[in-house]
């Protein structure tokens, strides 16, 4: 039986086999008891830097490999098919990390992109707020200007990676009047004076990955750390997540691969009623619409992803759907393998229920999916006026 | 440090098939990998280079497909690569095999350690590193289990594991160890190791490039041989021993008594 042929290139394919090669030796073997004891990955963290995958989307002239959306789903697929706690720790340091690349000055990239693409230093990004979620123009955080300093005030909320980052790439207020365009971007460092972290969150799934509050109290940073121009901030935080949400996608998609392995490897060996139950019809079609369904998701995360890599200028749409279906298809495909996999399924001794559990972040984080179909309908509604 | 590190390409355990009319190992179809434990060995020979500097060369013996598992070896981050490979080597025994391996040795130049696996799982012999160590005229330390690089890079204090416990000896360079799976934990190959290694030139070397003695490889320098191969038939018998668990334990007792188990 052929599968898609998504024509990669011989490097793209290298990409792929070692992030499978790393899921299936380092990540799987480990990914219960993580789940378990909420223990941060550090381990496999080490492993992804060995492997380069941290510089995967940085240029080569600091160390990284140059790959674009793309490579960097193709490595995000493989990792999710292990653990989407592991996968989401990895893949927050490159959203914190897309600011520098894209708005960081030479020096600021000189000083920060080596040690992140060579997996030294973790990287977060900090944008949630507890009173600004889906709406973020909302932030409180604020940055005010003394002499040669910024001095940022406020708590960030649910911060992927908090406390265990060392570089923060943080969205503060800076002109509260002009709303959104009074937002700016900025780096902070673990150990800056008046910067501490908040308690550990206990999450319902995602629990290998880390999530804190970051809290700003006079916390002085020098000047140059400001990130691109001031009044910037969020368009740099939405184009950063433009960028990543297609990334968000490809870990849907092996998610819900790995949810569809388990089922059909079940529903072949498990017998009721004198035969396997995938020899039952109502078994059959669920497989057949999981299957269906992760195939589009996968079509529609890598089209999205290359046409982002060859230039696109306005993608925040097509991000949104590349973000959208997949996570969606997801939540559906895990739910339905703890289904197949019946009162098994439900037990922690088999993987699916943690599936399940982890699955729904992806439909909330990185922008709800309601948010997405926001972005998607007024996208609509601006084409359709133009015509 | 000029390091060097054995590899040798086996037949994938998780794959293998019988041929129980022969009583041989049915290689077509067959993937090849490196040996577990010589991923141990490059893992021990990467982690001295990175502490004391230089460069590490994986040699392999085996037909030019053993390039494969040098380019594996090169994704991990060795230095250069060797196959030796040649019609003649064919039907080597372990003595050829040394001898093969010290004539490439040899002519890569001088060498302060070299790591083998402690046996590969095929032949299960464990007597290629240390019989390599004497054609090459060097100290050998096998089963290390624990490796640590003396003060000053002066030599290494290893773990030579026993059956029943361990001994610590110390060795300068240059040496030769055979390792053991419990030495380290190999590191994951890199992005920038697989691209490199894919455009690495690795030469073939033929017996008249390592400047063999034609009596010494392959068959005919093998005094190894193999009469004849069989599969061992694993027959295991069941017996439900019936009553309560005071007279089962009676009857099982008496039973093994009888078998002269205990």
């Amino acid at each position: 039986m052929s599968n898609v042929n998504y024509f990669l290139t011989e490097e793209q394919q290298m990409i792929v086999d070692l992030a499978r090669q790393i899921t299936r030796d380092k990540i799987i073997p480990v990914r219960a008891r993580l789940d378990e004891t909420e223990e941060f990955p550090w381990d496999i963290m080490k492993d992804l830097a060995q492997a380069d995958l941290f510089g995967l989307y940085i240029p080569e002239e600091y160390g990284g490999l140059g790959g674009g959306c793309f490579e960097n789903c193709l490595a995000v697929e493989q990792m999710a098919y292990g653990c989407i706690a592991i996968t989401t720790t990895f893949a927050a340091s490159a959203l914190g990390g897309y600011p520098i690349c894209l708005y960081g000055t030479d020096e600021q990239k000189a000083k920060y992109l080596p040690d992140i693409a060579a997996g030294k230093r973790l990287v977060a990004f900090g944008l949630t707020e507890a009173g600004a979620g889906s709406d973020a123009a909302a932030i409180k955080t604020t940055a005010v200007e003394d002499g040669d300093y910024w001095v940022l005030n406020g708590t960030k909320q649910w911060i992927t990676s908090g406390g265990e980052a060392e570089i923060y790439t943080i969205i503060a207020m800076t002109d509260k009047a002009k709303g959104a365009r009074g937002a700016s971007a900025f780096i902070v460092e673990k150990g800056d004076e008046g910067f501490n972290f908040g308690k550990k969150e206990r999450k319902m799934g995602l629990r290998a990955s880390s999530t804190r509050e970051l809290v700003f109290s006079d916390c002085r940073i020098p000047k140059d750390r400001l990130l691109g121009k001031r009044g910037q901030g969020f368009i740099i935080a939405m184009r950063t997540l433009d960028l990543a949400r297609p990334g968000i996608g490809a870990i849907a998609v092996g998610l819900s691969q790995a949810a569809l392995d388990e089922s059909v490897v079940y529903a072949r060996q498990r017998v009721q009623f004198g035969q396997p139950i995938i020899s039952f019809q109502a078994i059959q079609h669920m497989l057949a619409d999981m299957a269906t369904y992760i195939e589009a998701s996968r079509a529609l995360v890598y089209a999205v992803a290359r046409t982002i890599d060859a230039g696109a200028k306005n993608f925040s749409k097509l991000s949104a759907m590349a973000k959208l279906f997949p996570t969606d298809v997801a939540m559906k495909v895990t739910t339905d393998a703890v289904q197949i996999l019946g009162g098994y399924g439900y037990m922690k001794d088999y993987p699916v229920e943690k599936m399940m559990r982890d699955a729904k972040i992806l439909q909330i984080y990185e922008g709800t999916n309601q948010i997405q179909k926001n972005v998607i309908g007024q996208a609509l509604n601006k084409e359709y006026a133009r015509k | 440090m000029d390091i060097v590190v054995c590899i040798k390409q086996v037949p994938d355990a998780a794959s293998v098939k019988w041929d129980h009319k022969t009583g041989t190992l049915i290689r077509d179809g067959v993937q090849s990998v490196i040996n577990p434990f010589d991923y141990n060995a490059i893992e021990a020979a990467l982690s001295l280079r990175d502490e004391l500097g230089g460069k590490v060369t994986a040699v392999t013996m085996g037909p030019p497909q053993a390039q494969d598992a040098i380019r594996e070896a090169m994704s991990m981050g060795v230095d250069h690569g060797v196959v030796i490979s040649d019609r003649a080597f064919a039907g080597a025994d372990t003595l050829a095999t040394t001898y093969t391996l010290s004539r490439a040795i040899r002519k890569l130049g001088s060498v302060d350690a070299v790591f083998c696996g402690k046996q590969a799982i095929d032949g299960d012999t464990a007597q290629v590193g240390p019989g390599l160590a004497v054609r090459l005229g060097l100290p050998c330390v096998t089963c290390v289990g624990e490796m640590e690089i003396m003060e000053g890079g002066a030599g290494l204090r290893v773990k030579r594991m026993c059956e029943q416990g361990y001994d610590v000896v110390e060795v300068g360079f240059p040496v030769l160890l055979t390792v053991l799976a419990s030495l380290n934990t190999p590191r994951v190959p890199s992005l920038k190791g697989k691209m490199r290694a894919r455009k690495a030139d690795i030469p073939l070397w033929s017996a008249e490039d390592i400047g063999a003695q034609k009596d010494k490889i392959g068959l005919a320098g093998s005094p190894t041989k193999v009469f004849s191969t069989h599969i061992p038939k694993f027959e295991a018998r069941r017996e439900m021993l019936p009553g309560t668990a005071e007279e089962q334990v009676d009857a099982l007792v008496d039973k093994l008594k009888e078998a002269g188990i205990i």
